[in-house]
């Protein structure tokens, strides 16, 4: 048993206040749940402290909430590890010594900075330096809020999830008994089929905190659950959808907070970019965000340059083949203009003053024979048309020894 | 301490002065840096989009070349950091997926081999926290940045996923550039978006996201009283300081915070001037960080 400190966002919209912080003492195991703290915290203290919950073994889905700034479930989350965490945070508040040698130490004493230093004693964390840092408990992000650690979930989740068509758009009429579907052929969509709907991706999206309207990663993992599933009959029409919304599947900034925030390795970020590549091959090229433009611009740059060539990239993602043999397409001149001022603030610091990175085009290759060799790679693994299951599959241990017999591979079949 | 060392490509195009702050500061601080040349775009993840297999292939000739010198790989850029950390979990993780990468790399007398001398491929960030160390790096500070008030900006490629990014090994990985910057004598400035997106993976697909994302993220630092940030990912600079005053039309207000590459403030701390540091070429005037090191600008 230890004791922890818990530092709720509490909100009563009845009450008529804003949002305040409250701290619960709560004694228990450092195995249990942040969950369980928060259940002690209402028994024990206030019945009034609101949380959603139901299974506590992290399948219902039901207590998304933000700890430490990082959004989970409650009940997945051990209140150890939460604690440890707070505390590696409350550290780095504090000033460390200057050239010392030693470690430095959590609860030790601060010396301030040496001679430099500067004041420190307005520092808040070095009178609690001995004393645990609390957890940190938020509702989920990017929804409204209707009691302390209580979401509302339709206004956001739920509306977005249904954008998507979460369904099965089959073909013709249904089979007289079950859909044979190849056992293989649905490994794609094995982990978008995970999510439970906790909206804990989409409390730590930080696309839709910039953009409420992006269609966010739960619903995002959701469509590609449907079109990677080989019975679904409307796959292109999905993409098209998708990739020619301005909050769809372009909007995503590729910043892995779904990724880390999901509790069941759905990793949404990885459907959305599934999304994209699908989007692609079944010649959804054409979408009014030079989404699919900027994949392709950047493709062939590095297969012609080798790195990257930034004012050709800026160029070709606006208007692929503007300079050979394609005429620009819509929105693509009113976006080249708008990079032009970056660039001319670029060349008056001289950032951009040598020809190579304002022209487009004119950067150089990779030396000696190297250019030679990152199109030899091209063309091996432009060879293969289908869908690699990439997933990552477990360390091997046997690195060593050459293993000839391993030919399990689904690249290689 | 001896490295192979991979630039990047912004590096070399629209953020030279990280190119050149990176190499003064590793002659300053003692480091020798055999620059791979002849190696190619880490794919930013986009490649990765396209064809994860290509990505994956071009990756393990970088770790190929990195493997010939025999020496510990370095990189300078979050981004290159993230898209090579992942593509390595990957080779890493499958000897017959190795096996059939290799294929293609042994037509060029290249091979990755797994855990080769303890191979290992860190951006300048990790290295000098846990291999140079903090205590070196504090015995060489010339000019403590006493007073400096520097707002972290991590980049999402060296943050998440934790489990990809060795955060089981090294828990603290996210708490460097705190550490770092309380070594060289700075004040850190906590602020909401030290460890969010700057934006700029979509700045031509949506422009106004990303440019909201790098707005709000300079004006919440400012808010909180920074004279500066610090970032050890040239894509973050571009769209923090190159597009900052696009980003201020997009969050409509006033903006104008100087953004540092991490071997620039790492080099201020040394004794080197800020010409030499390549300052005067960041979009975002750094006048205001050089007076309060000079001790022109009151606290």
């Amino acid at each position: 048993m230890a004791e922890y400190t818990l530092k709720v966002r509490r909100y009563q919209p009845e009450s008529g206040q804003a949002a305040y912080w409250e701290e619960f003492k709560v004694d228990l195991d450092p195995s249990l749940s942040v969950l369980d703290g928060l259940l002690q915290a209402k028994d024990r203290d206030d019945g009034s402290l609101a949380v959603r919950c139901s299974c506590r073994a992290a399948i219902c889905g039901s207590c998304g909430m933000k700890v430490n700034g990082s959004s989970t479930l409650g009940c997945k989350t051990q209140i150890g590890e939460a604690h440890e965490q707070a505390n590696r945070r409350q550290k780095e508040d504090v000033p460390p010594p200057m050239g010392a040698d030693e470690e430095y130490k959590p609860g030790s004493a601060a010396p301030g900075r040496g001679s430099n230093g500067g004041s420190i004693s307005d520092s808040p964390a070095v009178a609690g330096a001995e004393e645990a840092a609390p957890i940190v408990i938020e509702p989920m992000g990017n929804m409204p809020v209707i009691k302390d650690l209580i979401t509302d979930m339709e206004s956001t989740h739920w509306t977005k999830i249904r954008r998507v068509t979460p369904w099965l758009l089959p073909h013709g009429e249904a089979p007289e008994r079950e859909y044979v579907v190849e056992p293989e052929s649905m490994i794609d969509i094995t982990q978008s089929m995970a999510c439970i709907q906790c909206g804990a991706c989409v409390s730590s999206c930080l696309s839709m905190e910039a953009d409420p309207d992006f269609i966010g990663p739960a619903a995002l993992a959701k469509a590609y659950r449907f079109v990677g599933d080989p019975r679904d009959a409307e796959t292109k029409e999905r993409l098209h959808d998708l990739a020619h919304d301005p909050h769809g599947i372009y909007d995503c900034t590729h910043c892995f907070s779904c990724i880390d925030a999901c509790p069941k390795g759905v990793a949404p970020m990885d459907q959305i970019m599934r999304l994209r590549r699908a989007a692609a091959e079944e010649g959804v090229d054409d979408d009014p965000n030079n989404g699919a433009n900027h994949v392709t611009a950047f493709v062939r740059m590095i297969e012609k340059k080798g790195t990257n060539d930034e004012a050709l990239l800026v160029q070709e993602s606006h208007a692929l083949g503007l300079k050979g043999k394609l005429k620009p397409s819509k929105g693509a001149i009113e976006g080249l203009l708008k990079s032009l001022p970056t660039v001319l603030r670029a060349i008056k610091t001289g950032k951009a003053r040598s020809p190579s990175k304002v022209i487009p085009g004119v950067h150089p290759k990779l030396p000696g024979g190297s250019q030679d060799e990152v199109r030899a790679i091209y063309r091996h693994a432009e060879e293969h048309r289908e869908e690699f299951n990439l997933y990552i599959k477990g360390e091997d241990e046997d690195f060593v020894e050459p293993e000839p017999d391993e030919t399990d591979m689904e690249e290689t079949a | 301490m001896k490295l192979a060392y991979w630039p990047g490509c912004v590096s070399r195009g629209f953020t030279t002065e990280l190119h050149g702050s990176m190499a003064l500061v590793a002659e300053r601080l003692g480091i020798e840096l055999v620059e791979l040349d002849r190696a190619n775009c880490c794919g930013a993840g986009i490649i990765a989009e396209h064809n994860q297999e290509l990505a994956d292939t071009l990756n393990a000739r970088t770790f190929a070349l990195a493997q010939q010198t025999g020496l510990a790989m370095m990189n300078i850029c979050s981004t290159c950091q993230g898209a090579q950390s992942e593509c390595q979990q990957r080779l890493d993780a499958d000897s017959a997926y190795r096996a059939h990468i290799n294929e293609v790399l042994s037509g060029q007398g290249l091979e990755y081999v797994k855990g080769k001398d303890g191979f290992t491929n860190k951006n300048f960030l990790w290295l000098l926290v846990e291999d140079y160390g903090l205590d070196k790096l504090a015995e060489q500070v010339k000019r403590p940045l006493t007073g400096l008030r520097v707002g972290p900006f991590y980049g999402c490629y060296v943050v998440r996923p934790k489990e990809r990014l060795g955060y089981d090994e090294f828990p603290e990985r996210d708490l460097y550039l705190e550490k770092v910057i309380e070594v060289l004598g700075g004040e850190v400035v906590e602020y909401d978006g030290a460890r969010k997106c700057c934006g700029f993976p979509v700045i031509m697909m949506n422009r106004d996201t990303s440019l909201r994302q790098a707005g709000t993220h300079v004006g919440d630092a400012l808010d909180a009283g920074a004279d500066c940030l610090v970032t050890p990912c040239p894509l973050c600079h571009l769209n923090l300081d190159m597009q900052q005053p696009e980003a201020a039309k997009v969050v409509n207000r006033d903006l104008g915070l100087a953004v540092l590459h991490l071997p620039q403030l790492v080099g201020l701390a040394l004794g080197a001037e800020p010409k030499e540091l390549g300052m005067s070429k960041h979009i975002a005037s750094t006048k205001w960080v050089e007076e309060r090191l000079a001790g022109g600008v009151p606290a």
